[in-house]
């Protein structure tokens, strides 16, 4: 049973191709959107627009720190670089870059790390990204987006491209369920929300919503109503919508694929702290690196399953 | 274009090159911290840059889409930009003395956000030229002629991306990309020879695919001369190890004080007080 499956979704596109088909499609009215490649864009997919535009792709070798610096310096001359790596090179190898020749200077870099989180799989922990989101939301200024689905990938990629200033888009490598197959009203920094429900909140980002919505749909069999919300932008958070499912519902579970540490779940905690207090629960994969192994095992051994997110309901509504 | 009081001959960019030296010592003194001496070594260089014909800029219009570009990736030293700076009237001289102050757009290291005319935020090693190659290959996609130039600290090419930098400038050939190794021999603790030994630096540098010259960067002729040889080069980036003295021109004071490094720390008043008699 593939996730998404129990609420009724169908296998689509992986983010990353989303991304890919977008920005090369994009790239004709984007006369400034520039390619940085660290020589991964067959994996990122900024390979379509490469071939679509060699002129404005730079492939700079298997050097990231290089290559985010050169892009700051692409968008120092008002050019619009979109640097595509893996995220967990991307952000924990070039991190001072990113904070030196993008962040500080609040240049205009698009960051994208595809491949992120666990869901990877046999390639191995060395490979998952897992501390990108709280490694990327530490920048001042820096807006991380973290779409769960192809169509919503489509449309963080353009609102991404409009918005003027840093930016991090987080993908995964695998196919991943149709969400917003009837459309997608994306806003960075609006979540959306998916379902509604009394009893509590599931806020969720990335592969993680569509298993939100596989709980949800056990949930609502079992007589809990919960609400779930695509955070899909994890800074700017959405905090109104936050305040507003705490107060109505009483209770929220954040689920992420992504450590315990620094990430949508600790963003939420922090917004909830600040304006209505509820109880919360956490589902994420801990405070380890994970192991190779495909996904659907290794979402099982590192409590990212539908299961995983109906106890932790269960367990903060009983509180 | 620059006026051509930026195109002073020899004798003219010796004078500017005192007083940036005089400036370096009062505000760093005046700030109580920052690193004089990594700022002394540099001046022949950026005083060629700014006031020899070599850069075409706009102080009113620092950003001018024709101008040239300059990088300070040793970010510490960049109290002789604020002063080559000052001197060319991006702002008022009487404003080097706010150098490290809060509120200054003068800071410890250079802030491309608060100074217009900084093009990089520098201050962790190793990144300028990297964001030089952006800069190049954005001219070059613009079809402008514009160069860039990015002034390294000898000990800053310790840090790999440095080379990364000059395999990449090397693939996209770019001419228009010219980088300066303020080569003063010393870093933090010590000899740069002592702390890591690049040596051969230039045959390193010219392995890389990039025209390289080794001179006497505390020479105005040399540097000059130097500087017209790079720009006739046309087909490959280029480089000029430029061999200086950390402290050049209050080199007889350092030595009093005992520190011929002098690394990150400000002249006392009364050191002070005798390198710009040295100076006068």
């Amino acid at each position: 049973m593939f996730i998404g499956e129990a609420s009724g979704l169908k296998v689509g596109k992986a983010t990353r191709d989303a991304f890919g088909e977008t920005l090369k499609d994009l790239g004709a009215s984007y006369p400034d959107i520039v390619v940085v490649d660290g020589d991964v864009g067959n994996s990122t997919r900024t390979e379509a627009f490469a071939k679509a535009f060699p002129d404005r792709s730079f492939n700079v070798g298997i050097a990231e720190s290089n290559m985010v610096s050169i892009a700051g310096g692409l968008a120092a001359s008002g050019k619009t670089p979109v640097v595509a790596s893996f995220a967990c090179f991307l952000l924990c190898n070039a991190y001072d870059q990113i904070r030196m020749s993008v962040a500080f200077p609040e240049l205009n870099v698009k960051l994208v790390g595809s491949h992120a989180g666990i869901s990877i799989g046999a390639d191995g922990p060395s490979q998952m990204a897992i501390e990108d989101v709280a490694l990327a939301c530490s920048l001042p200024g820096v807006t991380v987006i973290v779409p769960a689905d192809a169509t919503s990938t489509i449309k963080a990629t353009q609102a991404m491209l409009e918005h003027d200033g840093p930016t991090y888009l987080r993908l995964g490598r695998p196919k991943v369920a149709d969400i917003y197959l009837d459309g997608c009203d994306f806003e960075i920094g609006k979540s959306i929300q998916l379902r509604d429900g009394d009893d509590a909140t599931i806020i969720a980002n990335g592969l993680l919503v569509a298993v939100a919505l596989d709980a949800a749909h056990e949930l609502s069999s079992r007589g809990i109503s919960v609400r779930v919300l695509d955070m899909h932008t994890a800074k700017p958070i959405d905090e109104e919508a936050i305040a507003k499912a705490a107060r109505e519902t009483g209770a929220i579970i954040v689920a992420e694929e992504h450590s315990a540490n620094g990430g949508l779940g600790s963003i939420i905690a922090t917004s909830v702290t600040r304006t209505v207090p509820v109880p919360m629960a956490y589902v994420n994969t801990g405070d380890c690196y994970a192991e190779s192994g495909d996904l659907d095992g290794l979402f099982e051994k590192y409590g990212l399953t539908a299961n995983a997110i109906v106890e932790a309901v269960r367990s903060v509504i009983q509180r | 274009m620059a006026s051509e009081s930026n195109r002073l001959p020899i004798e003219g960019l010796k004078e500017k090159a005192l007083t940036l030296r005089r400036h370096i010592i009062r505000m760093t003194t005046e700030a109580g911290s920052g690193h004089p001496s990594s700022s002394l070594s540099a001046v022949e260089v950026v005083t060629a840059l700014y006031f020899g014909g070599f850069m075409h800029y706009e102080p009113t219009r620092p950003d001018w889409p024709d101008r040239d570009r300059f990088i300070m990736s040793k970010g510490h030293a960049v109290p002789v930009q604020y002063a080559a700076m000052a001197e060319a009237g991006y702002f008022d001289v009487d404003q080097l003395l706010t150098l490290r102050k809060l509120g200054s757009p003068l800071e410890g290291h250079p802030n491309r956000k608060r100074l217009p005319g900084i093009e990089a935020s520098t201050g962790s090693l190793g990144q300028g030229l990297s964001i030089g190659i952006g800069y190049a290959l954005a001219c070059r996609l613009a079809r402008q002629e514009s160069r860039v130039f990015v002034l390294i600290g000898d000990g800053e090419m310790q840090e790999g991306q440095v080379w990364e930098a000059f395999a990449t400038a090397h693939k996209y050939k770019l001419a228009n990309l010219t980088a300066i190794i303020d080569q003063n021999g010393f870093q933090q603790t010590g000899a740069t020879a002592d702390v890591l030994d690049l040596t051969p630096l230039a045959e390193k540098i010219e392995s890389f695919g990039w025209h390289t010259q080794t001179i006497d960067g505390n020479s105005m002729e040399a540097i000059v001369e130097a500087l017209n040889a790079a720009i006739q080069i046309t087909n490959c980036p280029t480089a000029i190890i430029s061999q200086t003295h950390k402290g050049f021109g209050i080199l007889p004071v350092l030595e009093a004080e005992g520190d011929l490094n002098f690394h990150g720390k400000p002249l006392s008043p009364d050191a002070a007080k005798k390198a710009l008699e040295l100076l006068s």
